[in-house]
């Protein structure tokens, strides 16, 4: 059995200073009565590990708006003005990867792996300082493994063993990040009476620590 | 020959439908790119796939058929055809780099002679990030590049980007209002000139060299 918590709860387990992966691609699939507790609680130098920055009105946009985010990790933040106002002012740290890449090193993270070896990036910035291999003939980048203290996930139902079920294209992100963290909370839309069909499961409850309820 | 922004897009959008073949998987860039699924013939049969893990990309939600948890890369509420797919960002990009995508079509900045593709950031100026376009341009089996000739009077088609590359060596073959290019170890073959424009058109529009074979050269169906 996994522990029920309330949002709130959830909110104190992301202390200042946290490194946390986000679920969602834009506003699909992703978590948000976690993220509204974090700024209730001016909560500040933020790693947050993202596909985006949403936008500014929702979910991880907020964070960003809110100026409680010191870093980010993600593929794309063309839909949220404020990470690029903030980043051309020196007030937040961008680091722009490739959702491909950004994907498997999450998942490397969470898999035990030591990093990936992909050909996304050769010849250009994203090469810049990185490792690289040649192997039968095609050069490779050495991408590291990310890791964070928290993930906050979304499901679309969950069950009291922690497993989750994902509808439509909200999985994105959510499958690896649940591996990639410490803690792992999840927030569902729906908490199942009794527990999911076994084919149904995502997300195994094995990497999921809290639901919140 | 001055053409308005929607012809010059349509143009654009026919001609690189004509390079979608029965039973390919595409994934289409966003915006003039996605104009392309507009003119694929009734009974050529594709399946689009959607980096954010779908495969049956359909069209735009109805307020009946919209669902909160089905969108596209661009976060607006699509539909999903029969015989489509959801999957993880982990499956999606494995799709894209690991080659099981047919062609994809997508923008550019700027493209050049051997190939290289700059259209995700302008230093100095607000970058969106590349969000799947390294990959995508990587891992496709055919890049399209499907952009207007010129921006603001500058040529786009370079012997060298001076721009941040997307990646290196990937493009296979640009099409604009004006050409159909095709990108060989050799350099950039002009394959269909708009009979809107002459040769020379073309030729004095590009910031690169153009090898042209009067035998092969076509007229682009426009």
């Amino acid at each position: 059995m996994k522990k029920f918590i309330s949002a709130k709860e959830a909110g104190k387990l992301i202390p200042n200073g946290s490194s946390l992966m986000i679920g969602g691609f834009l506003n699909c699939g992703t978590p948000v009565k976690v993220i509204d507790e974090l700024i209730e609680n001016k909560v500040n130098n933020l790693t947050l590990i993202a596909n985006d920055t949403s936008v500014p009105e929702t979910d991880r946009g907020k964070l960003i708006v809110n100026k409680m985010v010191k870093k980010a990790i993600v593929g794309h933040i063309g839909t949220n003005p404020e990470t690029g106002r903030q980043m051309d002012a020196g007030e937040l740290e961008v680091e722009l990867v490739p959702l491909g890449t950004l994907v498997e090193r999450i998942r490397a993270g969470g898999s035990g792996l030591g990093g990936v070896l992909t050909p996304t990036g050769v010849g250009t910035l994203v090469e810049e300082g990185k490792q690289t291999m040649e192997i039968d003939g095609r050069k490779y980048l050495l991408e590291k493994p990310i890791k964070a203290d928290v993930a906050l996930i979304y499901g679309t139902k969950a069950d009291k063993f922690g497993n989750v079920f994902l509808h439509g294209t909200t999985r994105n992100f959510n499958t690896v990040m649940a591996m990639s963290a410490k803690t792992v909370i999840v927030e569902a839309d729906e908490i199942v009476d009794d527990c999911l069909d076994p084919d149904m499961v995502t997300i195994p409850g094995v990497f999921v620590d809290y639901i919140v309820a | 020959m001055d053409l308005s922004k929607e012809q010059i897009r349509e143009i654009i959008a026919r001609r690189v439908a004509q390079e979608v073949k029965e039973g390919d998987v595409i994934t289409l860039g966003i915006g003039l790119p996605t104009e392309v699924a507009n003119y694929i013939p009734a009974d050529v049969h594709v399946m689009f796939q959607s980096e954010n893990g779908m495969v049956g990309l359909g069209k735009k939600a109805t307020h009946e058929t919209r669902d909160k948890s089905i969108t596209n890369a661009g976060g607006v509420h699509v539909e999903v055809k029969k015989g489509g797919a959801f999957f993880d960002s982990e499956m999606a990009f494995s799709m894209i780099r690991g080659g099981h995508i047919n062609a994809t079509v997508l923008g550019a900045l700027q493209v050049d002679e051997e190939g290289n593709l700059s259209n995700w950031m302008v230093p100095g100026v607000f970058t969106p990030g590349m969000g799947g376009a390294m990959d995508l341009v990587v891992g496709a089996q055919k890049v399209i590049v499907a952009m207007e000739h010129k921006a603001k009077g500058e040529p786009k088609i370079l012997k060298r980007c001076t721009l941040p590359l997307t990646a290196a060596k990937e493009v296979d073959l640009i099409v604009t209002e004006r050409c159909v290019l095709r990108v060989e170890p050799r350099g950039l073959i002009l394959q269909e000139v708009n009979p809107m424009f002459s040769v020379d058109d073309v030729i004095n529009s590009v910031g690169a060299n153009l090898i042209v074979e009067e035998n092969n050269l076509l007229a682009m169906a426009v």
